[in-house]
């Protein structure tokens, strides 16, 4: 039934199709960086848009240790466990 | 121009008609997340144009909701970079940002302010007279000044002494008053106790006027007069002073007079607890409070903020109304462009999860300020939040500020980032 409402809503809207709701933190991510192929990103901060959830993942908790030679990711990084980072590699990954 | 539906996007006209003829009309013109009831499909009105609102409403129509944005300028101007502005190293273009964009994805917006809400009968009335009906209102207005906090300071007094604390003709008037000071002048700065919004914005526009005075006018001073005795990214900004700037900052802490109590805009002066200072330029940013919209709808309390649930934003004042951005009281989340952007998007998750009579998952957001403190050198304050007692509060182990210790290329790729935040956000807002 829910699903049937969401994508009703889906076709109404003509939006792209949309993927799963955003895990808790995710759209903060977008803040920086783009995630949607197609979407230009903006100067020195990486594009994430077409990056395998696997590579998200172990750069983000490579970045929890300290690797990587970040300025800010450590910093944000050290504010999920896997399961949240994992699943926001996923939802990015998943960006169409 | 045509909408994603194939339907041309309303003009401004058009817009205002349809807003008159109710929402029904509305509905018609936009999918709409279906209420369940008999009333129809649900509505949201957003009102307040800026970081979180404008945010806020394209991630609800995005989302299949039909949205009403309520903003009284055309054109928005941006704060974060209007330090970068006034020192003489960016034009205010840049500042600049419209509504096509969201209007594309299918928000209504009506370019009006909003005066009134009725929250009894979940109606916003417009500066018109006009109403707009909704099932849930989010409330982003931003901050106003508290002209009754400081003696002298009023709005007229704001010509004399710009604060220059909400971007746009305030901001051009101060850079033309810097430009217009002699070699020699004396810049005095005066800065607010907490909360207000920008914890590091006074500081980043002291090292950039710094900036200014050392390259073009090297013989003058810059005299910052401050409510508190500590401040945001403090060491990593009073380190860059001494290698930047040296002797051309002073700092007077609270405990040490820098509070201002009142002021003269007829004669410059600024009067602490502890004596007078004349100034040949004054910029006073003085206390603040959440838009006065927010305070007619009785959304703030006795601080002039507005309290808020941390997992929907909703009022705990008001049913139905949520409050995101600089108005909000969000724990640990400080008064800045990123986090009214994270919350946005955190709240509009939420209403429409409510919409859909369901609870909304507890959010995480995260904050990063950064400041310049020269043109290529950066630095930031970063931090992860999620509800706990009550609160957005920080997330232990996360966040923090730049190294203390570090190479002047981490300084200049940070200065970079800066700048990819502001193109990123402003794009993903209004592009
Ligand atoms: C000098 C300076 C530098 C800054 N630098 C940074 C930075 O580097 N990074 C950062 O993250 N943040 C920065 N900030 C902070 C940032 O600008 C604010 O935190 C941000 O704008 C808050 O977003 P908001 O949507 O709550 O308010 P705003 O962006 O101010 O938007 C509020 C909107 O509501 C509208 N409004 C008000 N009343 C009504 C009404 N009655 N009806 C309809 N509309 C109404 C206003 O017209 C306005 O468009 C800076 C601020 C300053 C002053
Ligand atoms: C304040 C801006 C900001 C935010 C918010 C942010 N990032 Fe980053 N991200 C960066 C920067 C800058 C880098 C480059 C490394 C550095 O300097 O820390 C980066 C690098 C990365 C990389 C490595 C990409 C590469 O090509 O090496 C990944 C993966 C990443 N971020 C994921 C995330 C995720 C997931 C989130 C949300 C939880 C997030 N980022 C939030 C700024 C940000």
């Amino acid at each position: 039934m829910r699903t049937a409402i969401a994508m009703g809503l889906v076709l109404l809207a003509g939006a792209p199709a949309a993927g799963a709701p955003a895990p808790a933190g995710a759209e903060a991510c977008t803040g920086c960086h783009a995630v949607r192929p197609g979407q230009n990103s903006a100067g020195s901060i990486p594009s994430l848009a077409g990056r395998s959830a696997g590579d998200i993942t172990s750069a983000m908790l490579a970045f929890r240790t300290g690797k990587g030679d970040p300025t800010v990711m450590d910093r944000i990084a050290k504010g999920f466990d896997e399961a949240e980072i994992r699943a926001i590699a996923d939802w990015i990954a998943g960006q169409r | 121009m045509k909408g994603k539906t194939g339907r041309p996007v309303p003009g401004r006209r058009t817009v205002l008609r349809t807003l008159a003829l109710g929402a029904a009309a509305a509905a018609l013109a936009r999918p709409a997340l279906a209420r369940g009831g008999p009333a129809g499909p649900a509505r949201v009105v957003v009102v307040g144009g800026g970081f979180a609102g404008t945010a806020c409403a394209r991630a609800l129509a995005r989302s299949g909701v039909a949205v009403t944005l309520v903003e009284p300028s055309p054109v928005f101007t941006a704060c974060p970079f209007s330090n970068a502005v006034i020192a003489g190293l960016r034009g205010i273009e840049g500042q600049r940002f419209g509504y096509d964009g969201v209007r594309r994805d299918g928000v209504a917006v009506a370019y009006r302010a909003a005066s009134r809400v009725d929250a009894e009968n979940r109606r916003v009335i417009l500066d018109d007279g006009s109403a707009l009906e909704y099932d849930r209102l989010v409330m982003a207005p931003g901050i106003d000044m508290r002209f009754d906090a400081l003696p002298g300071y009023d709005a007229a007094a704001a010509e004399a002494m710009p604060h220059a604390w909400k971007a746009g003709e305030q901001t051009l008037l101060l850079r033309r008053k810097l430009e217009a000071m002699e070699d020699g002048g004396v810049f005095v700065m005066a800065v607010p106790a907490n909360p207000y919004r920008c914890p590091p914005g006074p500081y980043e526009r002291a090292s950039l006027i710094a900036h200014y005075l050392k390259t073009r006018k090297p013989r003058s001073k810059l005299l910052v007069l401050d409510a508190k005795d500590a401040f945001s990214k403090q060491r990593l900004f009073q380190a860059a002073w001494q290698a930047l700037y040296p002797g051309l900052i002073e700092w007077i802490p609270l405990s040490e007079g820098g509070k201002v109590t009142e002021v003269d805009p007829g004669t410059g002066t600024l009067v602490t607890e502890f004596g007078e200072h004349r100034a040949d330029v004054a910029n006073v940013i003085p206390p603040q409070r959440a838009g006065s919209i927010a305070i007619a709808a009785g959304v703030a309390d006795r601080t002039g903020w507005c309290p808020i649930d941390p997992v929907t934003f909703e009022s705990r004042l008001q049913p139905n109304i949520h409050v995101i951005g600089d108005a909000a009281i969000a724990g640990g989340m400080p008064k800045s462009a990123f986090a009214a952007n994270a919350q946005a998007k955190a709240c509009a998750a939420a209403v429409e999860t409510l919409l859909r009579g369901e609870a909304p998952a507890p959010p995480k957001l995260i904050n990063t300020c950064y400041s310049l403190v020269a043109p290529d050198y950066g630095i930031s304050v970063a931090g992860v939040y999620a509800p706990a007692k009550g609160l957005l509060a920080d997330v232990e182990g996360a966040g923090g500020v730049s190294p203390a210790e570090a190479p002047a290329s981490f300084r200049t790729r940070e200065a970079a980032h800066a700048q990819a935040w502001f193109d990123t956000v402003t794009a993903e807002t209004f592009g």
